[in-house]
C-alpha cells in the first residue's frame, strides 16, 4: 500500500485565496451591473477592457518578465480590473483603462514581488495616476446623456445645482463612477463578505463611523458625505484589501480612523472633492509601522 | 459561557459517537516500547525468554518523570529490540508471544479511604499510569506537585476536540461511575475543594449521565471527599481540549508562558486517566489497555478496548480493513495525530485513535503566496503571528524569530487549518523552536 507521510494538520479548510477573491467578485457583482444599466454598455466595455487588461499585464508580467508561475487563475488579477473600473468615469476611453491597469499591476503589484507583496492597493493606485494623468476625462461625469458633476462636486465647486435626495443616494441615481454610485447593492454585498467571513467589521466600521462624526465639526450633513463619493465603496472592499491593510485587529481600528480622518480631511480640506482613494493610499503606507506597534499579547505572557 | 481567544470549528465527524466501546481480541504478539510517556524511557526487568502473566510488571520507571510497563498478554518474551514507534522512530521494545490464554496476575484493590495520599499515588506510579488524551505525561508527577504550588482546582477534561475521536466520549457514558470515582481520588489526593467537569456542548449525552452522578452525590455528601463539584459545559470549539485553553475556559486562569497548570494552582486530567486512575486503586489493575477509536475507510469503524502493544494491522484487520483507497492513516486524531508508514507499530499509551484517510479527505495543497488575511492570527489560541514566523523561517531569518515567541506555539493546527493560502504554517513554526533552540 502507498501512503502518504506528512505532518499535522491533515484534514484543512476548504477556503482558498481563490475562493475568496471568488467571493469578492461575486459580491461586487450588482453594483457594476447597476452601474451598466445606469450609465450604458459604455460602462461595460470599461469594466471588461479594464479586467481583461489586468489579467494579461499579470500574465506577460509573470510568464516573461519575472519567470515566475503564471498564477493568474488565483482571481487576484481580475478583482483588482475590477475594482479598478468601479472607481473610474463610466465615459473613459478604453485605452486610459488600460494604461491604469498597467500601473495596477505592473508597477504596484508585480515589481513589489505578485501578490501578497505589494505596498498600496493596486486598483486605488490605477485610479490615482489615470486621475493625475487625465484629470478632465476623470471628472467627466455623464448620467442619463447630460454631463453634470457629482454630489460631493456640488458640494466642494458650490455649483447652483440641486443636491440629490437621500432616496437617490442610496440606490445609486446620481452621476459617479460605474461601480460606486449603488450604496445599496455594495452594502447587500458587503453583508454578504461579513457573512462568509472574508471581511471582519473593524475597518469599514471605524472608517464609516469617523467619517460621520468627523464630519459635523465641519458642518457637513453626515448621512449625506456617507452616501455620496466612493466611501462605501472604499470602506467595505479598498481598505478591506487584505495585503494592504494591518493584520491586528488594534491596527485595523486605527487604520479605519486614519482613513476616515483623512477622507474627510481631503474633502473638506483639498481641492480634490473626493479624499477616499488618496486616504486608503495614505494609509497604506503606514502599515508596517501600524502592525509593528499592534501585537497582540501572547497567552500566559504580559505585554 | 467562558472561552478562551482564538480556536477554529471544525466539521465534526464524530461518526463512531454511538457505537459501544467493544473489547478487541489478544494480540499474537505485543510489541511495547519501553518509551510511550513523557520523560526518559522504562528499564525492562524481564529477559528474552521469560514467561510473564497480564499485568505484570515488565519495565519500571528509571526517574521521577518515567513511567513503568505492564505486560498486556500472558506469554513469553521473544526478543527485546529496536522496533518502529508510532511516532516515526525506532524505540527498544519488549516483543511478547501471546499463549493466547490471558493468565493474569492477581489484581488486589484496595480502600482508598484507608490509604494516605501519597500511598495512593504510589499506587499510581506502580501502575504505570499517564495522560491518556495524547501528551502521556506521568499522572504521578502530575499529582505529586510541590508543597509551594496550593492546587485548588482539578479540572476533569471531556473535551474530546479532535475531529473523529469518541473514545474519551463512549467512556464518558460506560464508565461513567469508574471516571467519576477516579476523579475523586484526584481530588482526594490534592485535598482540593473544587473540581469540575469539562464536556464540550456537543455531547449533551455525557453531561446528563454526569449530572446525574453530581445530583446523586450532593444528596448522600460523603464526608470524606471534599465535593465541590461543578459540570462546565463549554463550547465546541478545536483545541478546547488543549490543557491552557481549557484552564482558561473554566476557571479565567492564564497558566503563564512555559509554565505548569499547578503554577495557577489547577491540574487537569483527561476521562480515560481517571478511569485508570479508578482500577489501578479499587481494582489493582495496572495499565495495559486503553480504548481507541477506529474510524474514517473502515469497514467496521468503532471504539475498541485494545490491549498496549497491539500491532495497528491487526486491530485494522479486525475492522474489516479498508473500504476505499487509503493514502493516510493517521495515529491519534487529524489535527494533531501523526501519520504512519507501517502498520507494524503498536498501540501506545498516548494513542486516542486511528483515521484512515483517503486522498480527497486529506487533500494536500500546493502553498501559495501569503495574502495577510490574518485568519491564522484571529484563530491562534496563543496569540502568535504564525504568517510572520512561517516567512521569516522561509528567510532564514532565525534571530528575528525570536521577538515572535515561537515557543509559546502548542502546535494545535489551528493556523494550518484554517490559512486559505495552504501556508505549511505549523511545519515552519515547529522548525522555528528547532532553530531558536540551537
Amino acid at each position: 500500500m502507498k501512503v502518504t507521510i506528512s505532518p499535522a494538520p491533515h484534514i484543512k479548510s476548504q477556503q482558498t485565496t481563490k475562493k475568496i477573491m471568488l467571493s469578492v467578485f461575486s459580491a461586487l457583482l450588482p453594483t457594476g451591473l447597476w452601474g451598466i444599466y445606469k450609465f450604458g454598455i459604455h460602462a461595460g466595455y470599461v469594466i471588461l477592457t479594464s479586467i481583461a487588461s489586468c489579467v494579461l499585464f499579470e500574465y506577460i508580467s509573470q510568464k516573461f518578465i519575472f519567470k515566475t508561475k503564471v498564477k493568474i487563475s488565483d482571481g487576484s488579477a481580475a478583482l483588482t480590473g475590477l475594482l479598478m473600473a468601479y472607481c473610474l468615469p463610466p465615459n473613459i476611453s478604453l485605452w486610459q483603462v488600460c494604461i491604469g491597469s498597467f500601473f495596477a499591476i505592473f508597477i504596484t503589484k508585480e515589481c513589489f514581488g505578485g501578490i501578497g507583496f505589494n505596498i498600496f492597493n493596486p486598483a486605488l493606485v490605477g485610479r490615482a495616476v489615470l486621475l493625475a494623468s487625465f484629470p478632465s476625462a476623470m471628472t467627466k461625469w455623464q448620467i442619463d446623456g447630460i454631463t453634470s458633476a457629482t454630489p460631493l462636486g456640488i458640494l466642494k465647486e458650490k455649483l447652483t445645482g440641486s443636491l440629490p435626495s437621500y432616496t437617490d443616494l442610496f440606490i445609486g441615481n446620481i452621476p459617479g463612477s460605474i461601480g460606486e454610485v449603488s450604496k445599496i447593492l455594495l452594502i447587500l454585498g458587503a453583508l454578504y463578505l461579513f457573512r462568509r467571513k472574508i471581511i471582519s467589521w473593524h475597518i469599514p466600521i471605524t472608517y464609516i463611523l469617523t467619517v460621520a462624526v468627523l464630519s459635523i465639526p465641519f458642518k457637513q450633513d453626515p448621512i449625506f458625505q456617507l452616501l455620496s463619493g466612493g466611501l462605501i465603496l472604499g470602506a467595505f472592499f479598498m481598505a478591506t484589501d487584505y495585503v494592504t491593510s494591518p493584520l491586528f485587529v488594534k491596527g485595523k481600528i486605527i487604520f479605519g480612523f486614519g482613513c476616515g480622518l483623512l477622507t474627510v480631511l481631503i474633502r473638506n480640506l483639498g481641492s480634490y472633492p473626493e479624499g477616499v482613494c488618496y486616504s486608503i493610499l495614505i494609509m497604506n503606507i503606514l502599515v508596517p509601522l501600524i502592525d509593528r506597534c499592534t501585537k497582540p499579547r501572547i497567552f500566559g505572557r504580559k505585554r | 459561557m467562558n472561552k478562551f481567544k482564538g480556536g477554529i470549528q471544525i466539521p465534526e465527524r464524530k461518526h463512531t459517537k454511538n457505537i459501544p466501546i467493544e473489547e478487541m481480541p489478544l494480540p499474537q504478539q505485543a510489541v511495547v516500547p519501553l518509551s510511550q510517556h513523557t520523560g526518559l524511557p522504562a528499564k525492562p526487568v524481564v529477559k528474552t525468554g521469560d514467561f510473564v502473566k497480564t499485568g505484570q510488571l515488565i519495565a519500571e520507571a528509571t526517574a521521577f518523570i518515567s513511567a513503568t510497563l505492564h505486560s498486556p498478554v500472558s506469554g513469553k518474551i521473544t526478543a527485546i529490540e529496536s522496533r518502529l514507534h508510532p511516532c516515526g522512530y525506532n524505540f527498544d521494545s519488549i516483543i511478547i508471544e501471546s499463549d493466547n490464554k490471558d493468565e493474569t496476575v492477581e489484581f488486589k484493590g484496595k480502600n482508598p479511604d484507608k490509604l494516605f495520599p501519597n500511598e495512593i499515588v504510589e499506587i499510581i506510579k506502580n501502575a504505570g499510569i499517564v495522560g491518556l488524551g495524547g501528551a502521556a505525561f506521568p499522572t504521578h508527577v502530575k499529582l505529586s506537585p510541590p508543597k509551594e504550588k496550593k492546587i485548588d482546582s482539578v479540572i476533569l477534561n471531556g473535551c474530546e476536540c479532535e475531529p473523529y475521536l469518541t473514545c474519551d466520549y463512549r467512556v464518558m457514558l460506560e464508565e461513567t461511575e469508574k471516571v467519576f470515582s477516579g476523579f475523586n481520588l484526584v481530588m482526594k489526593i490534592l485535598n482540593t475543594e473544587n473540581g469540575y467537569i469539562a464536556i464540550e456542548d456537543n455531547k449533551p449525552e455525557a453531561i446528563e449521565k454526569m449530572n446525574v452522578i453530581v445530583k446523586e452525590m450532593k444528596q448522600h455528601p460523603n464526608p470524606a471527599l471534599p465535593a465541590k463539584l461543578k459540570i462546565v459545559k463549554l463550547k465546541t470549539k478545536y483545541p478546547q481540549g488543549a490543557e491552557k485553553q481549557l484552564i482558561k475556559a473554566v476557571l479565567k486562569r492564564e497558566v503563564p508562558s512555559s509554565g505548569l497548570p499547578m503554577d495557577v494552582g489547577c491540574i487537569v486530567h483527561n476521562v480515560q486517566t481517571a478511569k485508570a486512575i479508578h482500577q489501578a486503586i479499587y481494582e489493582g489493575q495496572p495499565l495495559y489497555e486503553r480504548i481507541i477509536t477506529v474510524d474514517g475507510n473502515v469497514k467496521r469503524p468503532g471504539n475498541l478496548k485494545v490491549r498496549i502493544g497491539t500491532p495497528l494491522s491487526q486491530v485494522l484487520d479486525y475492522c474489516g480493513g479498508f473500504t476505499d483507497d487509503v493514502k493516510k492513516i493517521i495515529a491519534g486524531g487529524p489535527m494533531m495525530g501523526i501519520t504512519q508508514f507501517s502498520l507494524d507499530v503498536p498501540v501506545v499509551k498516548g494513542m486516542s485513535g486511528i483515521v484512515a484517510l483517503t486522498e480527497k479527505e486529506s487533500k494536500h495543497y500546493e502553498p501559495t503566496n501569503c495574502i495577510r488575511c490574518g485568519k491564522c492570527i484571529d484563530v491562534c489560541p496563543t496569540g502568535l503571528v504564525p504568517t510572520l514566523i512561517s516567512r521569516l523561517v522561509e528567510k532564514k531569518r532565525y534571530e528575528e524569530l525570536k521577538n515572535y515567541n515561537p515557543l509559546d506555539c502548542i502546535e494545535c493546527g489551528c493556523c494550518a487549518y484554517e490559512c486559505p493560502a495552504k501556508i505549511h504554517l505549523v511545519q515552519n513554526i515547529k522548525l522555528a523552536k528547532v532553530m531558536i533552540q540551537k
